[in-house]
């Protein structure tokens, strides 16, 4: 399966060049940029890790896209994705988040129904791939520098 | 003025209705009425008579006025213009004192200024054209339960138009059918269904079982595609008791959100508005009956002002236009409307057919929710008149598409998609829309499908409800 | 902040746009500009025209004055650029030329202007995307804590990216002697960076001619990578009463011809004293002969005042100065 969070996901993986474009929207809004990477894809799961901290007062993306580069590069079977924060007094929050990494292979979600009285039933949903440690979830294991390097040590 | 108090009738305009030197103050409610007086009724006596009759008046003289300071209380007609272009009609602008009304109210509100006055024999017609709401009244209200941003995040979804899609046929459908067309919809790509205004518990399908069906196809497409899906389970229903039953068991299997008709009246939409408030449910409604007193110019009450109304009441959701759909929805108008929802603050606008500025105070927003007659090659339309935070349902547009449902609500995400990312790439795509649509549709098979449907499909009638003002041109 | 954090919050690294292209724009219009075949002919007036060389450089002559060793450098620049440009279109693809530069001169000689215009000829003729400059001091570039200095070096750098980083008395990044100092960390980061990046940044480091030389001879890597020496000279003079007569003209004002004799004896006297900052004190110097013609008009015997009261500074305004009493301090 193909998780389709982030604003762009029922369309062909952006490249570098469109990753770039889409930067420069962000940037001509001055909303300033962060990268996030997880290896939970689970709907629910708000707070992926932070590759450093956000990006204020860029002028150009190429600062941000060798982050984006450097992300992928440590965390190649991780979720990565780019998010663009407008502070604007009204809105105070995320204006544009869009994926730029998925790991080879998504195994996707188990629906758990737990049959209750009444016909009720209550739904849980379990991404296969945290059955693992993290870390271990996709593609080759131990591939990338674990599971929470944010890059600080490059 | 001795005369003031003899028994009998005397006009509104010397009781103290008319008041063309009034300065309103920044804590009075501000009203634009269009006033169709009867013949030989001057305009000003018009608009006296309908502020009187709004506040404090009645058809003749009373000695228990004199017990009050009713120069307090009186509603004031300050200014009168004559619409341009049309005979007969004049806009009354008028002023009511705060105090005037029940804090937190909107039955409150509106029995006073649309209570009589409407049927007033002295008036051949009367409109509601729009209200300034002073921020000392709007903070008597929570607004919104949620509002754009926190709907955003707790969806998980930013930067694009949410997409929906209501149910059809909208009757006659069990409950396994129903949620076929859920669960088909929202796996394609759709974030949200939705139940249509007259899906209650019908002997066909009762509510109960009907949202089994549902929230089992909700959790289905969640898990099949990562993202946190919806649909708006409709809880209107004869009572509040029954309402309360429903808006629970929704919430107890777990759905985000819930949706009301206007047909349930102010007060049921301002209690449920709380209940959704303290259930983290989002709060949707139809705006069901309405166009029976908002579509004809002269008489009713602008869909401006019921917009007002229901940010201030608190709902998540409104149903405002397309400007490009089936239902009625003069450009102009329709942008309007979709300010009053979102805009923090605002200045009037003739052009869009507000009347007044407008201050919010951080009342969170209301995304406007656009249905009726759209479809996928309209998208680069869409986005341009209604802009990014809004949600297009495409009812027929997603469930009659040729390929099955989930194609159809394919589609319209992969248009979607690829219209945000060529706006965000700078392109102009007003301009480039078809163009943008037809390359996607090129690696994308249910799209060029849909747009080989639908392209052609355009509802081009004259709107009843348009704006007075006409740009100048420069 | 945690040590090793990427980027940080700080808010130094004072940016100034200079281009309302955007990097998308300026990629698309180089696309757009054809390929040469071998008996084609270019305009080579035109190219300058179009990347508006002359545009920049003419803005130059106007804001500032003197300086012309540095504007033949300029001049000589931009010519070769642009020839660069061209024989890249004819399909010669010599390797993009070392931008990196080194600004020598004292204070006020009109470095942090020069840096902004070779943003923007820079712009023009597509050697960076956006040509904003991005000043920093050693206090924006060097940490206080192990750990902190690669992330501030690193966010400065970020922005800066497709613009110019112009790092003022670029020497404090050496501490010679002091083990503990990060300085030298600083230093490894932006020789990097004009490694790396030399695509889309220029780094231009300015400071006092004696301590840059000194500087260079510790950083020899650095020295390699700075391709092009500036040296502002001092301001004559004559560039100064020059450049005071501009700036009293711009608030309406005027020299009478005492005071102008009075101006020219001042600005003989206060160059050579220490201190001396070049234009910033000639600003300085009229701020205070105004405060002095104000209190000269406010508080004579004879209040009535007309325009031309208002508008001439008089002798007596500069030769109030301490420079004249043999003071060592302006004033």
């Amino acid at each position: 399966m193909r998780i389709t969070q982030g604003t762009f996901s029922f369309l062909p993986d952006l490249t570098d060049d469109e990753i770039r474009l889409q930067i420069d929207y962000a940037l001509a809004h001055e909303w300033p940029l962060s990268i996030e990477f997880t290896d939970d894809p689970h709907p629910r799961n708000t707070y992926w890790e932070m590759w450093g901290l956000p990006m204020f007062d860029l002028q150009d993306p190429a600062a941000l896209l060798d982050e984006v580069r450097a992300c992928r590069e440590e965390h190649p079977e991780h979720y990565v994705r780019v998010i663009a924060y407008d502070a604007s007094l009204g809105r105070q929050t995320v204006a544009l988040s869009f994926l730029v990494n998925r790991p080879s292979e998504e195994p996707g979600f188990r629906l758990e129904r737990q049959e209750g009285k009444d016909r009720q039933i209550a739904y849980t949903t379990h991404a296969y791939a945290t059955d693992r440690p993290s870390g271990q979830r996709y593609g080759r294991a131990d591939s990338g520098r674990g599971a929470r390097s944010n890059g600080h040590g490059r | 003025m001795a005369d003031r108090w003899s028994a009998g009738v005397i006009p509104y305009a010397e009781m103290g209705y008319w008041q063309p030197d009034y300065e309103p103050k920044d804590t009075d409610i501000l009203c634009a009425f269009r006033v169709t007086p009867q013949e030989g009724v001057p305009p000003e006596e018009a608009g006296a008579a309908v502020a009187g009759e709004s506040s404090t008046a009645t058809w003749t003289v009373v000695w228990t006025d004199r017990l009050t300071t009713y120069e307090h209380y009186q509603a004031k007609c300050y200014r009168v213009d004559a619409v341009p272009g049309v005979d007969g009609q004049w806009i009354a602008y008028i002023a009511y004192d705060l105090d005037l009304f029940e804090e937190g109210s909107i039955a409150n509100l509106t029995s006073s200024i649309i209570g009589n006055v409407f049927g007033f024999k002295p008036l051949k017609a009367l409109r509601l054209e729009d209200m300034r709401i002073p921020t000392q009244y709007v903070k008597t209200f929570q607004g919104p339960p949620h509002g754009i941003v926190q709907e955003r995040e707790y969806l998980n979804k930013f930067g694009r138009p949410l997409l929906g899609a209501t149910t059809k046929p909208k009757l006659g459908l069990s409950s396994r059918n129903y949620g076929r067309v859920v669960y088909e919809a929202l796996r394609g790509g759709l974030d949200f269904t939705k139940d249509d205004e007259n899906i209650n518990s019908q002997p066909f399908m009762r509510w109960r079982d009907r949202y089994l069906a549902c929230m089992e196809a909700v959790n289905k497409a969640q898990a099949e595609t990562g993202e946190v899906k919806g649909h708006y389970l409709n809880i209107t229903a004869g009572d509040m008791e029954e309402m309360y039953e429903r808006a629970e068991f929704a919430r107890d299997l777990g759905s985000v959100i819930v949706m009301l008709d206007l047909t349930v009246g102010y007060t049921a939409i301002q209690s449920m508005s709380k209940w959704a408030r303290r259930n983290g449910v989002i709060l949707h409604l139809h705006r069901a009956g309405h166009a029976t007193y908002t579509r004809q110019k002269n008489h009713g009450v602008s869909f401006r002002v019921i917009s007002k109304w229901m940010r201030l009441a608190g709902v998540d959701h409104i149903h405002a236009g397309t400007v490009v759909g089936k239902l009625e929805g003069d450009p102009a108008s329709v942008h309007g409307f979709y300010d009053v929802l979102r805009k923090n603050s605002y200045a009037a606008d003739p052009s869009k057919g507000l009347f007044f500025d407008q201050e919010w105070a951080s009342m969170p927003a209301t995304l406007p929710v656009a249905s009726g007659g759209i479809h996928a090659g309209q998208m680069h339309q869409l986005l341009h008149h209604l802009g990014e935070d809004t949600i297009l349902q495409f009812g027929g547009g997603t469930i009659g598409h040729p390929m099955g449902i989930a194609q159809g609500a394919e589609a319209n995400r992969v248009a979607v998609e690829a219209m945000i990312k060529a706006r965000n790439e700078g392109r102009d795509y007003l301009a480039e829309g078809p163009d943008i649509l037809r390359d996607a549709g090129k690696r994308n098979k249910p799209l060029e499908m849909a747009l080989s449907t639908w392209g052609d499909i355009t509802f081009d009638y004259a709107s009843t409800d348009t704006v007075d003002a006409t740009p100048t041109p420069s | 902040m945690a040590a090793d954090g990427r980027t940080s919050f700080g808010t130094s690294g004072r940016s100034a746009a200079v281009s309302d292209e955007t990097a998308a724009e300026a990629e698309e219009r180089r696309r757009d500009e054809e390929a040469l075949a071998p008996d084609d002919t270019v305009d080579l007036g035109e190219v300058r025209r179009e990347a508006g060389v002359d545009d920049v450089l003419d803005a130059l002559d106007r804001e500032l004055v003197g300086l012309a060793p540095v504007k033949d450098r300029l001049r000589e620049l931009a010519a070769l650029l642009v020839v660069d440009r061209v024989r890249e279109r004819f399909g010669i693809t010599a390797d993009r030329p070392t931008l990196h530069m080194c600004f020598t001169g004292n204070p006020g000689t009109g470095k942090t202007t020069v840096a902004q215009r070779i943003g923007e000829l820079l712009t023009g003729l597509g050697f960076l995307r956006r040509g904003h400059v991005v000043t920093a001091t050693r206090d924006d570039l060097v940490g206080e804590y192990v750990g902190h200095t690669a992330p501030k070096t690193k966010e400065i750098v970020g922005k800066a990216r497709g613009g110019v980083l112009f790092v003022d008395e670029a020497y404090y990044l050496h501490r010679p002697g002091n083990e503990r100092d990060y300085g030298g960390e600083a230093i490894e980061i932006l020789l990097q960076a004009m490694e790396d990046h030399r695509d889309d940044l220029v780094v231009v480091l300015a400071g006092y001619a004696d301590r840059m030389a000194t500087f260079f001879e510790a950083n020899p890597g650095m020295q390699s990578r700075v391709a092009h020496h500036v040296d502002f000279p001092d301001f004559t003079a004559d560039e100064l009463v020059t450049i005071a007569e501009g700036m009293v003209a711009d608030q309406g004002l005027r020299f009478s011809s005492e005071a102008y004799i009075a101006l020219h004896e001042y600005l003989e006297r206060r160059r050579e004293q220490p201190w001396f900052a070049g234009a910033r004190s000639v600003r300085n110097a009229l701020d205070r002969a105004r405060m002095r013609q104000a209190r000269r008009l406010g508080e004579g015997g004879d209040t009535e005042v007309g325009l031309a009261d208002l508008t001439t500074l008089e002798a007596p305004d500069l030769r109030a100065s301490r420079v004249f009493a043999g003071g060592h301090r302006a004033d």
